[in-house]
């Protein structure tokens, strides 16, 4: 049984589970998804890497970052039969690189596995201890297991 | 000085004499005038003192004399010195080449200048001398007005002398004035021969020459203050000498803050091998601010104060530093390290902008030319005019609270103090009375929160809710003062005593002020940028841009909001969202501020709530509601998403803790208020402006999305319906 009561110029309304069964008929505008203002996750539009999504933390800007690029680019474009097969010397100095900040990337077991099934695992190999971004709808591994 | 005092030994008789000579002339041109005078008054008065006839003349001719002849004959003796001198400093360069005998005869050289008749000199260049064989840290106070540019410029020696060379005498002094910015600059090598035929070649007084030579002086500068080390360049130490100072940094970032780091990692992200330099005047490399007044009260780690590590909820711990030290380049390596990299400055404050020039000036006189630049200066906390005009012992029990020395400031005195007082009933006023409140009971503690609202967050929440969120407050052990306006403050018997207008008298220990932030435009006037008058801060266009090269974030910026028009907001998301935007168009991007940022505040482990847009409670406001159950509580959404950064869980996935520790299972939470959980919109023309999401969690993109479209909704509930209060 929902009721409602005036406050001034404020109304309160209280619902119940039932009264907000039926779906609702507020209409929300169609999002275009070629918007320029937009925000983007992982990949843009256009196919490219967005290296300044959350998502990514700080690994495409921290000193490794150069690396990270190669290497995830090179995987990104692979078309081999083994996605990212042809970019192990890539991962090879990206992994040398981070060995020398083990602060910034604590190094783990998972960490020779090259990022599989795509984007999302990513960052999850060794990624910086803390990372505050905010949020196109896209994980975000701040801080290695 | 030996100088000096023959000289004077000479002149001191032929002074005597000419003194005593004018005294007795005066008297009696005195006593004369005297008698004229009283006997011939009226007709002398036009011509009086040199009316006197023959004496007079006399008198005068024998002082001009005695005069001249002083005057010559110091002149002659300066001369010879000066000769005597050049001899010397040719006799030393003919001498074979030995390092050690050169340094001397530097030193010999410096005390000769000494006796120079300027008194003040040789204390300094006592310390020049002592500067080639000691620390030049150890000097650096004395001589910093002198050295004002980093020494690897050679042309910068030529300019150096200028400001110390005040009378023809000096000479010496000048090349002595020189020698010590070559004693204090960074040592590369351990030659100290080439001194010797530096120094003789800047003894000639023209300027031309010593600009010739400064080259040479510039490389000798580089070996002559071996024996120390140079002043380190590392980037967290504020005392380093200027050299570590880079001279131009492509992209230089004022303010080093949460806006100023989201913007460095925007840049390094868009611009492959981009150098970027923080400069900041904090001492602390770039922190998040949200848990100075929330998470790092609740640690149960002790050294937490420390390290700066909290726990959250979930058993993760993070860190408040955004990166550990190692993720930066140190100043001086950021223009020379082969894929670019973040540096930051420390304990630096930018004083001026020549914004035509494309450069800024430090507190340390420093100059750093760049070519795109951002304003991060974030703000200061206001203090309350009443505790100002106090006195000296009120400001003294009294913390405004903004960074990581206030914070282990605050949380020390917390465990002395038997009462504190906090003013201000807004997000921070209101987080701090609810950590202290916890610990209230620990400790033996009153905590008391007065503020002119009618309840905590008065002026953000709508009256009801706002006496709700009151109500949670003086659960939490802090007993809350509404309607409290400050009349006074005095320091009496060892207590603070608060009156308020209404008469009502507070005795505390303490006071924390929490009413509101002050933004920083101190380089508005040298920059020629405007400040915004309604709401503060710079003002900025919708891609955050003031002028040209010169960009604004966080909470210094007043920008233009295309769906909410201009603003100007506090919050740690947006610092997060708009340096991240200005980082874009730093790069190229033209962007304008199109992403809502949202703001989050937790008061206690059982309110919590999310909220985004323009959330002000003068608007008008709708709210839907449902009764809660134990799931809904701040603990909860902290725990499923992994984080206490509200902002980061829609882009947060549980990849695990640094170490995780086990934590005590929350007690269960029961809820019996009308306002258990729900959607508050706030209206302006209809259009929904701002929304609360009231202990309900993860459902930011929807409140984002409605929003940006702006819409007019007839019916707030079918809105509401979106939001699935009733589930999880």
């Amino acid at each position: 049984m929902s009721y409602c009561k005036q406050e001034g110029k404020d109304r309160i309304i209280f619902v119940t589970k039932e009264d907000h069964e039926a779906p609702s008929n507020a209409e929300l505008i169609e999002d275009d998804p070629n918007d320029p203002y937009e925000d983007h996750g992982l990949i843009l539009p256009n196919g490219d890497i967005n290296w300044n999504c959350p998502c990514l933390g700080g690994m495409a800007s921290g000193p490794c970052g150069q690396q990270f690029k190669d290497a995830f680019s090179c995987f990104h474009y692979s078309k081999e039969e083994v996605k990212g097969s042809d970019c192990v010397e890539n991962f090879r100095s990206m992994q040398e690189c981070m060995q020398k900040y083990p602060e910034l990337y604590p190094q783990e077991d998972d960490n020779d596995s090259a990022p599989s099934g795509g984007a999302d695992n990513a960052p999850s190999d060794s990624v910086p201890t803390s990372s505050p971004e905010s949020t196109p709808a896209t994980t975000e591994n701040p801080a290695a297991s | 000085m030996f100088k000096c005092k023959t000289v004077w030994n000479k002149l001191a008789p032929l002074a005597r004499a000419s003194s005593t000579l004018c005294l007795q002339n005066a008297r009696k041109s005195a006593l004369r005038h005297g008698r004229r005078l009283e006997m011939v008054q009226k007709a002398q008065m036009s011509s009086g003192p040199a009316g006197g006839g023959g004496e007079n003349t006399l008198y005068y001719v024998l002082i001009g004399a005695t005069c001249l002849g002083a005057g010559v004959y110091a002149y002659r003796t300066v001369s010879e010195d000066k000769d005597r001198y050049n001899e010397r400093m040719t006799e030393i360069v003919s001498r074979p080449k030995q390092g050690p005998q050169a340094a001397e005869a530097v030193a010999e050289v410096v005390a000769e200048s000494k006796e120079e008749p300027v008194a003040e000199e040789p204390t300094l260049t006592e310390a020049d001398v002592e500067s080639t064989e000691s620390e030049p840290i150890a000097e650096a106070p004395v001589t910093k007005p002198i050295v004002e540019e980093p020494v690897t410029e050679p042309t910068v020696q030529a300019s150096i002398p200028e400001p110390t060379v005040e009378s023809p005498i000096r000479e010496p002094v000048v090349e002595a004035s020189v020698i010590e910015p070559v004693a204090e600059a960074p040592a590369v090598t351990q030659n100290e021969e080439p001194l010797a035929p530096v120094v003789e070649s800047e003894t000639e007084p023209t300027a031309v020459i010593i600009a010739e030579h400064v080259p040479e002086a510039s490389s000798v500068s580089e070996s002559a203050a071996v024996p120390k080390a140079a002043p380190a360049a590392e980037p967290v130490e504020p005392t380093a000498a200027p050299s570590d100072v880079p001279e131009h940094a492509p992209y230089l970032l004022i303010g080093g803050g949460t806006a100023s780091f989201a913007a460095a990692r925007s840049i390094r992200a868009r611009d492959p091998g981009a150098r970027v330099l923080i400069v900041t005047e904090e001492s602390d490399l770039p922190y998040m601010r949200p848990p100075l007044s929330k998470e790092l009260w609740f640690s149960d780690d002790p050294k937490a104060i420390e390290t700066l590590h909290f726990k959250q909820w979930n058993g993760k711990e993070r860190s408040i530093y955004f990166q550990p030290p190692s993720f930066y380049v140190s100043p001086a390596d950021l223009a020379k390290v082969e894929n670019g990299g973040v540096a930051v400055l420390t304990g630096r404050k930018v004083v001026h902008m020549d914004v035509r020039g494309n450069k800024v000036k430090l507190s340390d006189g420093a100059e750093i030319s760049y070519e795109k630049c951002l304003i991060a200066t974030g703000g200061v906390p206001r203090n309350l005019q009443v505790i100002e005009r106090a006195g000296e012992e009120v400001m003294k029990r009294t913390t405004l609270f903004r960074k990581i020395e206030d914070f282990r400031s605050l949380e020390k005195i917390s465990g002395e103090v038997k009462s504190i007082i906090i003013i201000g009933g807004g997000f921070l006023g209101s987080e701090l009375a609810c950590a202290l409140g916890r610990r209230s009971t620990d400790v033996g503690l009153e905590v008391i929160q007065m503020f002119p609202e009618k309840g905590n967050m008065g002026k953000v929440l709508p009256e009801y809710l706002s006496n709700w969120t009151t109500e949670k407050v003086r659960k939490e052990g802090v007993s809350v003062i509404t309607d409290a306006v400050v009349k006074n403050v005095t320091y009496k018997n060892d207590k603070l005593e608060i009156k308020l207008k209404d008469g009502r008298l507070f005795k505390t220990d303490h006071i924390v002020a929490a009413v509101g932030l002050e933004p920083s435009v101190d380089l508005a006037k040298s920059a020629g940028l405007e400040v915004d008058s309604d709401f503060g801060g710079y003002r900025v266009n919708a891609e955050l841009q003031a002028c040209s090269n010169i960009w604004v974030a966080g909470d210094a910026a007043c920008f233009y909001d295309i769906k909410l028009g201009r603003r100007r907001v506090e919050h740690h998301d947006h610092a997060v969202v708009s340096g991240r935007l200005a980082g874009e168009n730093m790069t190229g991007a033209s962007k304008p501020y199109w992403h809502q940022s949202m703001f989050w505040s937790d008061l206690g482990p059982d309110v919590g709530y999310e909220a985004i847009g323009i959330v002000d409670s003068s608007l008008p406001t709708v709210g839907v509601f449902a009764k809660a159950t134990a799931k809904d509580t701040p603990k909860a959404a902290t725990e499923q998403s992994g984080t206490g950064i509200r902002s980061e869980s829609e882009t947060e996935a549980v990849a695990g803790a640094l170490k995780a520790k086990t934590t005590a299972t929350p007690p269960p939470i029961q809820q019996k208020e009308d306002y258990g959980k729900g959607v508050i919109f706030y209206l302006r023309d209809q259009v929904v402006v701002g929304i609360v999401l009231w202990n309900v969690f993860n459902r930011m993109p929807i409140a984002r999305k409605i929003i940006k479209d702006g819409e007019q909704h007839a019916d707030l509930n079918e809105v509401a319906k979106l939001f699935n209060i009733h589930e999880d």
